[in-house]
């Protein structure tokens, strides 16, 4: 049978969503058994304790808990793909448009941080390599294993504490400030897009002082994660035969590296940058605490301290998914990338 | 008229944990316009003096001559930028393993277009055209198709030619091959060598010929060098081969099959540790 | 026996006896990892963590739980090392009393997640089929979250306090043990020796756990203790969001959310703590490099 290119695209674009899709319902059982743990009977929490048998009944039927477990994992799966999260305990709006509410926010911190990221991350990688056990190696090394040792919510209160307290060179925690709130209208839910699409460009400035800390202390961690993958790609690609060949035919060492290495090592690159972004959605839990940032981890650290469980699986879920669809696009990403893989 | 190659007293030597490794000790030879090949079983240090010529060793490598000189110029006083010129335009170095001496994510054409684009002031359309000219040169049946193709979706063979056009492309005066069929099956091998020898003789160029087998060198080339641990430990015109006087050629010669012969047993070689340090 | 005697002895060629080949092998591992000066420096982190946990209450100037607010925000003085937090109690005391804590969150993590990822890996490896398939998506699911915020979420589920916590931490631990596992197992799984066990009638728990498992320990402690940087982060982290361990309890993370307040002013009693954490870390991470490029140098 001949394997027509578009054939074998489509029947592998086909087997990765079954994959995605298995993945996802494997999320959607991990939250849905987490919900079934909680040692508060939810049925109680709809009707009270006072509550007459009867009524009880009722809700506990309606709630579908009579049901074998299948089933009610059945009507959970449903209801998510529905877009139904439930309601918030602490907000009691749907779960749902919370989060379409906040995710923006979460969403601002992670691009920025991801741009530094590579911003000073590939160059810095690339530095260490090039130059191997001098001064910027060693940079690269010790940024990254402070990287891998410091606590992000630590790092935050200090930069506060430096830049905001002693220095005053940025605007204290916060998304904006009190005076500029709610003066431009929401499009993107991204303050820095939508005051510039207004043309309020004091607004503007304001967000972008606020802004700065947080998605430098995330980009930090970014930073350190990608030049620590970028130095190692690189030391690996400057080892290979095709850079001896490129040497002999007269290139420059800057063509060598800027050219031929990094193309080679943009490949599996483009996948660190993925993995990094997700990284950075848990990192943000802790640093929209430090910085009481309006986003999605902010949103789930509230609703666990309330024990709102529709909000924290639903915040769960979407970060999970969030997660798997960022693995999987840097996989096809790979694939598109790398002509031996196609 | 100078020589191509001048090399007086080579010396390479590594740093090791326990102390310096010499693994050439003490190499000399001048090459012409003519076909030298350079045999050697692993380590004796036949492809670090290859790469030498074109300061190609890794930084770890200390290396150090009384004389070093390609065309008269002296290559140890050379300045990166000089061996850049020289690289590729004047001497060019021919690998072992295509998949692994093209960069896997370029095009070969483009790889090919490239090598000439280095040293020649051209437009893409030009190289473009010189490339598939060179496709032809090394016998590519259909230069067009196989100009887009990635390394890793062609044959060995192929693979070496695309190598080869690559590295003839600029026009250099001296081609260094090291180990350049020693990948490919025995078929191929023939057709590649033919194609290289064509190629060698109508441009009047210079060739080295790096190589662990000793009958292919010598029905290929004009000059034998044997080494050994570092040493050259023979000299000769190939046709005159036979007529070697180093026990370590004898050895190697007799240990040759012929399909003509009759012996039982094939001699083994034996190593006097004397060849280490004469 | 003199000292050269005994260096001769372990690193002898031909030893005796196994536990001379054993304890040889252990020598030739220490003398190259002391050759790292950078694993030295993180093994002394953590064998000092570990000592100073050990000895928290002798050492410990103040009592941790003891609330003096007339001496409440103290800068560092004589008596207050590393001065007072907003209850008037010592810093350095809580310090060293949250050692103990640390540790223990990182031993108990450990001591649960590793046997689950062995088990779970080393089964999936041997049995293959449709044993593997379904272990090892149920692994790729978990690895699918983010460990903070699956353990966010089982703490929810749970409650906060520090064995929920400790639980939960665990709980998104052992799937790269469990994938390291598997791996091992698969490579020595089709080897001459395993298949003569299983003619001389060996079950399968006994080739498991007396010849397989054992081949796994060496890249799954460089694992593990690689991981004790992560696990502590974690678990300040859930502290710092007031989900670890509970007030009184004085938990490095949860000091630093309870001093943040006062950062601008009294900085000491939020960037300490922190700084602990972020030293104890780094010790991990030092020593597990260190004992990586040991045990398993090809993946350096």
């Amino acid at each position: 049978m001949i394997a027509l290119p578009g054939l074998r695209a489509a029947r592998e674009a086909a087997q990765l969503s079954v994959q995605l899709g298995i993945t996802l319902l494997g999320l959607l059982a991990v939250t849905f058994f987490i919900g079934r743990v909680v040692p508060i009977d939810p049925v109680l929490a709809v009707v009270g304790d006072q509550a007459p048998r009867d009524v009880y009944e009722a809700v506990r039927i309606e709630l579908g808990l009579d049901r074998p477990v299948w089933v009610q994992f059945g009507l959970y799966v449903q209801k998510i793909l529905s877009g139904d999260f439930g309601t918030s305990l602490v907000t009691n709006r749907a779960v749902a448009e919370d989060i379409i509410r906040v995710f923006p926010a979460t969403l601002e911190l992670a691009t920025l941080a991801t741009f530094i990221g590579v911003l000073l991350g590939v160059p810095m990688g690339i530095a260490g390599a090039v130059w191997q056990d001098r001064w910027p190696d060693q940079l690269v090394r010790v940024l990254g294993l402070v990287g891998y040792s410091v606590p992000i919510f630590w790092l935050g209160i200090i930069g506060l504490l430096v830049f905001y307290g002693i220095l005053g060179w940025v605007a204290g925690p916060g998304r904006l400030g009190v005076f500029f709130e709610d003066v431009v209208p929401t499009i993107t839910g991204v303050i820095l897009i939508d005051a510039a699409i207004a043309g309020e460009w004091e607004v503007f400035w304001n967000a972008v002082s606020h802004v700065v800390l947080p998605s430098a202390v995330l980009g930090y961690f970014s930073v350190a994660y990608i030049a620590r993958m970028t130095r190692s790609f690189m030391l690996d690609q400057l080892a290979q035969e095709y850079v001896v060949t490129a040497r002999a035919k007269g290139l420059s060492e800057a063509r060598i590296i800027w050219v031929h290495a990094l193309r080679n090592v943009a490949v599996p690159l483009i996948t660190v940058v993925a993995l990094s972004y997700a990284r950075l959605l848990e990192g943000a839990v802790l640093t929209e605490t430090v910085f009481a940032w309006p986003g999605l981890g902010r949103y789930l650290t509230t609703a666990l301290l309330a024990a709102d469980m529709n909000a924290v699986l639903g915040s769960t879920i979407v970060v999970g998914a969030v997660f798997v669809g960022l693995n999987m696009i840097s996989d096809v990403l790979y694939r598109l990338m790398d002509p031996r893989a196609r | 008229m100078t020589p191509l190659i001048e090399v007086e007293d080579l010396r390479i030597s590594f740093p090791t944990a326990k102390g310096s490794f010499d693994a050439v000790r003490g190499v000399s030879f001048t090459l012409g316009r003519e076909k030298l090949g350079i045999v050697g079983e692993s380590g004796s240090g036949k492809s670090l003096t290859g790469r030498a010529l074109m300061r190609l060793l890794t930084p770890a490598a200390q290396l150090s001559a009384k004389r070093l000189a390609f065309d008269g110029q002296d290559l140890l006083q050379a300045t990166p930028r000089d061996l850049r010129r020289i690289r590729g335009r004047r001497i060019s170095l021919v690998l072992q393993d295509p998949k692994y001496a093209l960069n896997p994510v370029m095009t070969v054409g483009e790889q090919i277009g490239e090598a000439f684009r280095t040293h020649h002031r051209v437009s893409r359309a030009e190289a473009r055209a010189k490339t598939l000219a060179m496709l032809e040169a090394v016998r590519i049946r259909n230069p067009v198709r196989v100009h887009d193709l990635y390394p890793h979706e062609v044959s060995g063979g192929m693979g070496q030619r695309i190598m080869i056009a690559m590295m003839l492309i600029p026009e250099p005066d001296l081609l260094i091959a090291d180990e350049p069929t020693s990948a490919l099956d025995v078929t191929v091998q023939m057709q590649v060598l033919a194609i290289l020898d064509d190629l060698v003789t109508q441009r009047g160029m210079g060739l080295i010929f790096i190589s662990h087998d000793l009958n292919l060198v010598a029905s290929f080339c004009d000059r034998i060098l044997v080494m050994y641990a570092g040493r050259i430990v023979e000299e000769c015109r190939a046709s005159e081969l036979h007529a070697a006087t180093h026990p370590y050629t004898r050895g190697l010669l007799a240990s040759l099959p012929r399909i003509e012969e009759s012996r039982a047993e094939l001699a083994v070689l034996t190593r006097d540790p004397a060849w280490l340090t004469a | 026996m003199t000292d050269t005697d005994w260096r001769a002895r372990l690193l002898s060629d031909t030893p005796a006896s196994r536990r001379q080949a054993r304890l040889g092998q252990a020598y030739r591992g220490w003398l190259q990892f002391q050759r790292n000066r950078l694993a030295l420096l993180g093994l002394g982190i953590v064998l000092a963590l570990v000592l100073l946990a050990a000895l928290a209450p002798l050492v410990a100037p103040h009592d941790p739980y003891a609330q003096n607010l007339a001496r409440r925000l103290l800068a560092p003085s004589a008596t207050h090392w590393l001065g007072t937090d907003e209850f008037g109690r010592d810093v350095l005391s809580r310090l060293l009393y949250g050692a103990r804590i640390t540790l223990m969150i990182v031993v108990l993590v450990a001591l649960i997640a590793a046997p689950i990822g062995l088990i779970v890996g080393t089964a999936s490896g041997y049995l293959g089929g449709a044993v593997d398939a379904v272990l090892m998506r149920i692994t790729d699911i978990f690895l699918a979250f983010p460990s903070l915020i699956l353990a966010l979420a089982f703490v929810a589920a749970l409650g906060p306090g520090i064995e929920n916590a400790i639980i939960a931490i665990a709980l998104t631990s052992w799937p790269p043990y469990a994938r390291i596992a598997r791996a091992e197992t698969l490579t020595i799984r089709n080897s001459d020796y395993i298949a003569v066990a299983r003619i001389q009638g060996a079950s399968t728990p006994r080739i498991l756990f007396g010849h397989v498992m054992p081949l796994c320990t060496s890249s799954l402690i460089v694992r593990v203790t690689l991981d004790m940087a992560g696990i502590i982060l974690t678990a300040a982290g859930l502290g710092f969001l007031g989900l670890g361990a509970q007030p009184p309890m004085a938990e490095w993370g949860a000091m630093v959310s309870s001093g943040r307040r006062y950062i601008l002013d009294q900085w000491w009693v939020a960037t300490i703590p922190g700084l602990a954490i972020f030293i104890v870390s780094l010790g991990f991470n030092l020593l597990g490099d260190g004992l990586r490029d040991v045990l398993d140098p090809r993946k350096s």
